[in-house]
């Protein structure tokens, strides 16, 4: 059989893929593809999977640790989140793990935006009844919630900056919710 | 917005990540092939729905995801506490806590608050 002449990654075509939009005070851009797996594991196994994926999986709820571009994202009490934005591969890490876990690859489930500017918090608040004000939701901080009508994982990479997940079949609400906040955040 | 303390998350969240799930406390008899119908219809069918406290099952669902109890007034809405599933249920006087009538968010503007102890809704 004949080689594809190029590689399967060069063809798919992310939903929303390359959108930007800029408004007063606050940028939205889709990011590019990463790796991500969907993680559960019990407390008993947290320390072998942490050695695998080379950072520390947080146990305390609302919290994440990063290390070189791969993140682990605090989701339920034996539930997390891992991304990685690097060419690694989580899956591929956890596979040699002998402690009971499970590991799903759940890379293209999820479409990734950056809220960024000092009119991003207002901007994800227009639809998340959460309280993401520095003092409640400091940076590092992440959580599974709503935005508008649909689930999303919000985590606080800096001051004004967010990384907001949702669900690929969802990525065209969230554009469109998060653009028109946007419109409203910085006024 | 109603603000939910969810004892997984460790922090009062707000009420549209979560979700009702029945009552709590509602055992499932280890041998359900030999017991009764009636027993079976008491476990299956029949709930207390009870005016006042009620210890539910509500699930974390946009959140942690996972399933606890509660105590809630069916009058108020209130929730006294909220814990872990698997704990046991626990033994408190909720009228010790209750303090004075609650705002009945219904009411008439003019009308005052019913007096502690009358029974909100009830006509003779």
């Amino acid at each position: 059989m004949a080689k594809a002449a190029t590689p399967i990654a060069a063809l798919r075509r992310p939903a929303v893929s390359g959108r930007e939009t800029m408004a007063t005070g606050v940028r939205i851009a889709v990011l590019p593809p990463a790796e991500r797996i969907s993680l559960r594991a019990p407390a008993g196994s947290i320390g072998a999977l942490s050695q695998a994926l080379g950072l520390d999986l947080p146990t305390k709820p609302k919290t994440s640790s990063a290390k070189g571009g791969r993140s682990a994202l605090w989701l339920g009490p034996d539930e997390w989140l891992v991304i990685d934005q690097t060419a690694g591969d989580p899956l591929a890490d956890c596979a040699s793990v002998k402690a009971l876990h499970s590991a799903a690859g759940v890379s293209h489930r999820n479409v990734a935006f950056s809220v960024s500017g000092p009119a991003a918090e207002a901007t994800i608040s227009a639809g998340c009844p959460q309280d993401l004000s520095l003092a409640a939701f400091p940076v590092g901080a992440c959580s599974r919630t709503i935005l508008g009508k649909i689930e999303i994982v919000v985590l606080r990479i800096g001051e004004d900056s967010f990384r907001v997940e949702c669900w690929r079949s969802f990525s065209d609400y969230a554009w469109t919710f998060l653009a028109e906040a946007a419109r409203d955040a910085g006024v | 917005m109603l603000l939910i303390r969810c004892p997984y998350c460790e922090e009062e969240r707000p009420e549209l990540e979560f979700r009702h799930a029945g009552e709590a406390h509602v055992v499932r008899s280890g041998e359900l092939a030999s017991i009764s119908d009636e027993d079976f219809e008491k476990f299956f069918f029949i709930r207390s729905n009870p005016k006042g406290v009620v210890f539910e099952r509500w699930r974390h669902i946009h959140g942690c995801a996972r399933f606890f109890n509660a105590a809630r007034s069916t009058i108020t809405d209130r929730f006294y506490l909220t814990y872990k599933a698997g704990e046991p249920k626990p033994e408190v006087d909720f009228s010790a806590i209750d303090t004075g009538p609650a705002a009945w968010a219904n009411r008439e503007p003019a009308e005052p608050n019913v007096a502690a102890g009358a029974e909100p809704g009830k006509s003779d």
